[in-house]
């Protein structure tokens, strides 16, 4: 059972592990205050920006689906796909408060009929992959609507 | 059309395209000979190679204009080696325009070549978590493809395209291509066959995504001196622009390996998307603007991506590609036929050698040499192209 694995990150610092109301992580550069994820940390890419600093930021956790597709065909390594292959959707979202388009999958169950351009969707984490230890956790969307905050 | 910038083209030449299982040096040398030939120049002559280079057959060093000269054998001419992904053969014409246009050399020769494996473009190997491209495939399986259909979905959302649209694309390239020998696939299809292909990232289906391919192109560039040197006379075709720009701060659109787009929060965005100034910098470059294109050959990676290019090399105005495609505007025949050589939807990509093929094709376009496939009367062609890592190009090419 995965509730007796060890729950990790997939990846490390992008995102919280907060299952209640986890949020991507980014940085604010503390001269310009440009947003960007995953986070800089040694140089702003603002070309009019010289700056070398950066907080961490949360990012919003709600957004505007910009489009929208999905994964028919098993994607190869280094996607560790479930056994057998269920295809997902996956949404580029926009998020206004960053003003800045962040991609995600959707939450197993959602298809692309479920989305529309502008959609609102919610951050939420769910399973990647597991291995004999651990359970690794990703960052996906999932439409407000269908939400348990509905 | 020519200015002071311009260079002429000597010789273009091809190994076809295909999944012929072999080296790739092997496609690259036999499409510098082809060029060659065209060129009726000798490889001895050539004082400078110009490869274009991918990531796939090895490392840098192996996959080199260096190793087009030793397999061709060594001369001594000097060399360069591109790597810039779809545009590595932009960059490849690019390096060699510069060198004659200063003076350095009077004749180059440009390679690109590429052996795919089937099925999906991976990233390199190894677990390598500081790499957009590992990390985009590990952490949510996002393949080209969805990339592509991102922006096919968004085109449906906002413009009203339709994947009948979609379909029509495919079935056009499919017949433009059906003489062309150098193309790896030479079969007509019906919308109903495109439409009952299985869907890989909806909207797009397996016969809108481009396949990957073998195979090889040539160029022999040369300075307008040279050329008359060399006894070309009456028109010959040239070389007016090469656009090899980089996105402006912010890039707002969802780019290949990205995660995310720049955010607009510190700096507004203004001017143009990176694709349209990819083809504005070639257009500005080569003093004309787009009512003088005759054809276009672009990147074609799906069936929807080539309604995107219409717009970004400014044949119609944003939303208006669907109107352009069903009025027959851009098939052969019609006012700006996009795609006559059959485009990626024919060829498949082999990356290196892509963007060269495309302005091959405007080469023997513009000569009247396009058999099966002539655009007539054409004078002035646009190449385009973009891949991943914020690397794009556009080539203009006359007579």
């Amino acid at each position: 059972m995965s509730s007796t694995k060890t729950r990790v990150p997939a990846v490390e610092g992008w995102f919280t592990l907060d299952d209640e109301a986890p949020t991507l992580l980014g940085s604010r550069c503390t001269s310009c205050g440009n947003v960007a994820f995953p986070k800089e940390t040694f140089f702003c890419r603002n070309p009019e920006c010289q700056s070398r600093e950066f907080v961490e930021t949360p990012l919003s956790r709600t957004g505007k689906v910009w489009s929208f597709t999905d994964a028919c065909y098993q994607p190869p390594p280094p996607y560790v796909p479930a056994d057998p292959y269920v295809p997902f959707a996956l949404a580029a979202v926009e998020l206004a408060d960053e003003q800045l388009v962040v991609m995600g999958q959707l939450v197993p169950g959602v298809t692309v009929s479920d989305l529309s351009v502008g959609t609102e969707v919610t951050l939420v984490l769910d399973t990647l992959y597991e291995d004999d230890e651990n359970e690794y956790v990703v960052w996906k969307w999932q439409p407000t609507a269908s939400g348990p905050e509905a | 059309m020519a200015n002071d910038n311009s260079i002429v083209v000597l010789g273009a030449g091809m190994h076809p395209w295909g999944k012929w299982g072999r080296n790739f040096v092997e496609y690259g040398v036999a499409a510098a000979q082809d060029a060659l030939d065209d060129a009726d120049i000798s490889w001895s002559d050539i004082q400078y190679v110009a490869g274009a280079d991918t990531i796939r057959n090895g490392y840098p060093g192996f996959i080199a204009g260096a190793t087009f000269a030793q397999a061709l054998g060594w001369t001594g001419a000097r060399v360069s080696s591109a790597y810039a992904a779809c545009a590595s053969g932009s960059q490849a014409i690019s390096n060699a325009r510069a060198q004659i246009l200063a003076g350095l050399c009077d004749v180059a020769l440009v390679v690109g070549a590429d052996t795919t494996p089937k099925g999906f473009f991976t990233p390199v190997g190894g677990e390598r978590k500081d790499d957009p491209d590992w990390l985009r495939f590990h952490l949510m399986g996002a393949t080209n493809p969805t990339y592509f259909a991102l922006y096919a979905r968004r085109r449906m959302e906002l413009f009203g395209a339709t994947e009948e649209d979609f379909a029509a694309v495919k079935v056009k390239n499919a017949r433009h291509g059906l003489a062309n020998e150098n193309a790896r696939y030479r079969k007509e299809v019906t919308a109903e066959e495109v439409l009952a292909s299985p869907m890989v990232a909806d909207p797009l289906r397996l016969l809108e995504i481009c396949a990957t391919s073998d195979g090889g192109a040539a160029l022999v560039l040369c300075s307008k001196e040279f050329a008359r040197r060399h006894g070309v006379s009456g028109s010959t075709v040239t070389i007016d622009a090469v656009s090899t720009v980089t996105p402006r701060f912010p890039q707002t659109v969802i780019e290949m390996p990205n995660f995310s787009t720049d955010s607009s929060v510190a700096a507004a965005t203004v001017g143009p998307t990176f694709k349209q100034s990819i083809a504005l910098a070639a257009y500005e470059e080569a003093g004309i603007s787009p009512e003088d294109v005759s054809l276009a050959e672009v990147y074609d990676l799906s069936s929807a991506l080539e309604l995107d290019w219409y717009e970004d090399i400014a044949l119609c105005k944003e939303g208006e590609a669907e109107r352009l495609l069903r009025d027959g505007d851009t098939t052969i025949g019609g006012r700006v036929p996009v795609n006559p050589s059959g485009g990626l939807s024919c060829f498949g990509e082999a990356i290196p050698a892509q963007a060269i093929a495309q302005v091959c094709e405007l080469v023997w376009q513009l000569r009247g040499q396009a058999t099966g496939r002539q655009v007539e009367g054409a004078r002035v062609g646009i190449t385009a192209n973009q891949g991943l890592f914020g690397h794009g190009s556009s080539i203009i090419v006359s007579r």
